[in-house]
C-alpha cells in the first residue's frame, strides 16, 4: 500500500495485467509517442498526460502500439482483435474524439454478442479522458457517459478515486465484454493510498462513501469527491447524508440506490454530463418508479445546463456542478420537507 | 512573377503579426495566465500567408487546433483574437471558445478546429455553397499531415473530386502529429494521395513566402476556374512544442534552432525583397514596430477587458428554442 495518483493507479493496472496476460496489448495515438521522431526517443511522451509513461519500455512496440490519427480504423481493430484472441486497451485520447469512430463501438463492438447469437466475445477497454473544468472548450469537455450507458452491450466504468481507477481497470480488461473506461482529466493528480497488489473491483456494485440519515446523494465520477465535501460540510449543519458512488453505469446497481432512498426519503443526483437523458434523470426514474412511496421531498438535480461547454474561467464555473451547488441543493431537498410537515 | 508592392507589405505584416502574436502567446502562456490549451504556429507563416494572399473575404478556410496563423492571414481582428484566447466578453468568439474555436464568418473564417481533420468535410461543404450560388468563391481546407490520415479528410478529398468543387486541401506537413513523426503515421505520400482521388497535386517550401504564393496561386486558379479540386503539400517545420508545455524530446536537438537559423520565412522574406530591391528594409522595420505594437495592446486590453456576463452561458445553444 503506498500513495498514489490516479494516473499512477491506472498505469500500475495496466502493466500488472500486462505482464499477467500477454493478449493485452495497447493502442493509441502517442501512447507512447516519438515513433517517427528524429531524435529517436522512444515514448517521449506515454500518452498525452503521461498516463502509459514507461509501458512501452517494459512490454515493446508490439504491445505498446502508436497510432495514426485515424480512430476509425484502430478502435474497429481493437474490437476485431477482441474477437479474434487479443484483449486491447485502446486509448482514445479525450472521449469528444469518439466522434470519428463512434460506428465502430455503436454498431459493431456492442453488438457482435448478440447479433451473433452469443457466439462471439469481444474483451476490449477504451479509455478515455472526460469532463469539463480544464478550461479546454467544446470539443474536448465533455462527459459523454450517458451516450455509452445508452448502448446495449456495452459496459461503462466512472472510477472516482485512485483506488477505484485502479481495481476498475483491471476488472474491465479481464472483463469479456467491450468496457468504456472514462478517465476525469482534471483528476489525475489526486492521490490516496492504494495496494501495491493487483485487485478487482466487481462492476454493478455500488459503494458507500459514507452514510447518513436525511438525503441520499448518488454522484458519478468526479462528482462523488464533491459531494462528499458538501456532506462533510452539511454535517456540520446537522443534516447527514448517505453518498452513492455507482461506480459503473453499465451494468447499473439499481438496489443500493432504492434501499437508500428507502431510509432516507430524500434523493439529490449529481451528474457532470449534459441534463437531457443523462445518468441523473434515469436515476431519478427509477426511484420515482420503485421508491416513490419513500420520498418525502421531490428528487433533485445538480448538473450542468443543457449547453455546451464554455471556455471561459467563469462561464465553465458557472456551468459546473460543485460542493456548493451541492450543498445547496441538499438543504433544498430538505426545507420542501419541513415545508410540508408544517 | 511581379508581386504588387501592396501585396508584398500586407503579406509581410501578416506574417510578421502572427510570429510576434505567438512568441508573446508563448511568453504569457508561462506565467498561467491563460487558461486551456495552446497550439502555436511559429515558423509556419508563410503557409496560412502564402495561401491567403490569393483570397478574399468571400472564399472560406477551415483551420485547424494550430489555428492563430490561419485566423490572422485571413483577416481576424488580432485583438478580438487575443481577447478571445483570455476568454473575455470582447474576444471574436465572446470567450465561449477560446484558442482552438476562433472563427469569424465574416472573414470567411470558418474556425479553428479541435477535432482533427474536422475542416476537409466542412470545405467540401463551402465549397459546395460557393458552387452553387456561384459567386465564384473558393473553399481552402488547411489540415496537417496527422490530420491527412483521418478517414473524413481522405473522404473529403474523394468527395470533393466527385463533385468537383472548388476546393484546395492544403497539408501543412510539419513532419509531426503531436510527438509522432509522419515517417511513422503516414503510409505512401501524400502525392499519391492526391492521384489516387484524381486531383491534381502541388507542393511547396513552407519557410519561403515566395514558394508557397506561387504554387497557391495556381492551385487557386484552377479550383477557381471551375476544374475541380487541387492538392497543395506544403513543407514546414514548428517551432515550438505540439502544444505549450510539450518538451519535445522526440526531436533531435539544434532541430528547431537549424530551423530558426536556415529556413526562416521572415528572414528570408526580408532578404529576398531588400537585396531585389523590392522594398525597403526601413518599410519592413516600420512594420516591425507597428506589429509589436499591435500585439502588446492586445494584450493590455484583452487582460483588463470584462469577463463575459452570467447570461452569455445560455444565450446561442441554438438560434431559436
Ligand atoms: C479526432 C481527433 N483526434 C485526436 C486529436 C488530438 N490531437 C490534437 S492535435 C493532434 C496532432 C495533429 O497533427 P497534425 O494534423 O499533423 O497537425 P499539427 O499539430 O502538426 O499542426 C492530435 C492527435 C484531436 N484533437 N482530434
Ligand atoms: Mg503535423
Amino acid at each position: 500500500m503506498s500513495k498514489k495518483s490516479f494516473r499512477q493507479a491506472i498505469n500500475e493496472a495496466l502493466r500488472q495485467e500486462m505482464r499477467r496476460d500477454p493478449r493485452v496489448i495497447l493502442m493509441g495515438e502517442d501512447v507512447a509517442g516519438g515513433r517517427g521522431g528524429t531524435s529517436g526517443v522512444k515514448d517521449a511522451w506515454g500518452g498525452v498526460l503521461g498516463v502509459t509513461k514507461g509501458l512501452l519500455t517494459e512490454f515493446g512496440e508490439d504491445r505498446v502500439l502508436d497510432t495514426p490519427i485515424s480512430e476509425a480504423s484502430y478502435i474497429g481493430a481493437a474490437a476485431g482483435a477482441a474477437a479474434t484472441g487479443l484483449r486491447p486497451v485502446a486509448e482514445l485520447m479525450f472521449v469528444d474524439f469518439i466522434g470519428s469512430c463512434l460506428d465502430q463501438v455503436l454498431n459493431q463492438a456492442a453488438k457482435f454478442r448478440y447479433m451473433f447469437g452469443g457466439k462471439a466475445r469481444t474483451p476490449m477497454v477504451i479509455r478515455a479522458m472526460y469532463g469539463a473544468g480544464f478550461n479546454a472548450a467544446a470539443q474536448h469537455s465533455q462527459s459523454l457517459y450517458p451516450l455509452f450507458t445508452h448502448i446495449p452491450g456495452l459496459k461503462v466504468v466512472i472510477p472516482s478515486s485512485p483506488y477505484e481507477a485502479k481495481g476498475l481497470l483491471i476488472e474491465a480488461i479481464r472483463d469479456d465484454d467491450p468496457v468504456i473506461f472514462l478517465e476525469n482529466k482534471v483528476m489525475y493528480d489526486e492521490e490516496e493510498d492504494v495496494p501495491d497488489e493487483s485487485y478487482t473491483i466487481p462492476f454493478g456494485e455500488a459503494n458507500l462513501t459514507r452514510e447518513g440519515e436525511d438525503v441520499t446523494i448518488v454522484a458519478i465520477g468526479r462528482m462523488v469527491g464533491m459531494a462528499n465535501e458538501a456532506a462533510d460540510r452539511l454535517e456540520k449543519q446537522g443534516i447527514t447524508c448517505t453518498v452513492i458512488d455507482p461506480r459503473t453505469t453499465s451494468p447499473f446497481d439499481e438496489d443500493t440506490i432504492l434501499e437508500c432512498v428507502e431510509e432516507t426519503g430524500r434523493l439529490v443526483v449529481v451528474d457532470e454530463s449534459s441534463p437531457r437523458c443523462n445518468m441523473a434523470c434515469d436515476i431519478s426514474a427509477l426511484v420515482a418508479e420503485r421508491a416513490f412511496g419513500a420520498l418525502k421531498a421531490p428528487i433533485v438535480r445538480v448538473v450542468p445546463p443543457h449547453t455546451p461547454v464554455p471556455f471561459s474561467t467563469p462561464l465553465e464555473k458557472l456551468y459546473m456542478p460543485s460542493a456548493e451547488k451541492i450543498e445547496a441543493a441538499v438543504k433544498n431537498v430538505m426545507k420542501q420537507h419541513a415545508r410540508e410537515v408544517a | 512573377m511581379q508581386i504588387a508592392r501592396e501585396t508584398l507589405l500586407q503579406s509581410y505584416r501578416a506574417m510578421r503579426t502572427i510570429r510576434a502574436f505567438e512568441e508573446r502567446l508563448h511568453v504569457e502562456f508561462a506565467t498561467g495566465e491563460i487558461p486551456g490549451f495552446v497550439h502555436l504556429y511559429c515558423g509556419e507563416e508563410a503557409s496560412a500567408v502564402g495561401v491567403c494572399a490569393h483570397l478574399t473575404d468571400n472564399d472560406t478556410i477551415a483551420s485547424t487546433h494550430r489555428g492563430h496563423g490561419h485566423c490572422i492571414a485571413k483577416g481576424v481582428d488580432v485583438g478580438g483574437m487575443m481577447a478571445e484566447i483570455y476568454g473575455r466578453q470582447t474576444g471574436v468568439c465572446r470567450g465561449k471558445g477560446g484558442s482552438m474555436h476562433i472563427a469569424d464568418l465574416s472573414k470567411g473564417m470558418l474556425g479553428a478546429n479541435g477535432i482533427v481533420g474536422g475542416g476537409p468535410p466542412l470545405i467540401c461543404g463551402a465549397a459546395l455553397s460557393h458552387k452553387t450560388l456561384k459567386d465564384n468563391g473558393v473553399a481552402i481546407a488547411f489540415y496537417g499531415d496527422g490530420a491527412s490520415n483521418e478517414g473524413f479528410t481522405l473522404e473529403s478529398l474523394n468527395l470533393a473530386s466527385v463533385w468537383k468543387l472548388p476546393a484546395v486541401f492544403v497539408v501543412e506537413d510539419n513532419g509531426y502529429g503531436e510527438a509522432t513523426g509522419a515517417s511513422y503515421a503516414c503510409a505512401g505520400t501524400q502525392k499519391d494521395r492526391a492521384a489516387g482521388f484524381g486531383m491534381p497535386y502541388m507542393e511547396c517550401d513552407g519557410t519561403d513566402f515566395f514558394s508557397v504564393y506561387e504554387s497557391a496561386r495556381e492551385a487557386i486558379d484552377y479550383a477557381r476556374s471551375g476544374k475541380g479540386p487541387v492538392m497543395l503539400h506544403v513543407h514546414l517545420s514548428r517551432w515550438y512544442g505540439h502544444f505549450e508545455g510539450d518538451a519535445m524530446t522526440y526531436r533531435v536537438a539544434g532541430e528547431v534552432a537549424e530551423q530558426k537559423e536556415h529556413h526562416d520565412c521572415l528572414k528570408h522574406f526580408r532578404e529576398r525583397v531588400t537585396s531585389a530591391g523590392l522594398l525597403e528594409a526601413t518599410a519592413l522595420d516600420d512594420i516591425d514596430a507597428a506589429v509589436a505594437d499591435e500585439v502588446e495592446s492586445s494584450v493590455i486590453a484583452a487582460k483588463a477587458a470584462p469577463w463575459p456576463e452570467d447570461s452569455a452561458l445560455m444565450a446561442d445553444v441554438y438560434v431559436k428554442y
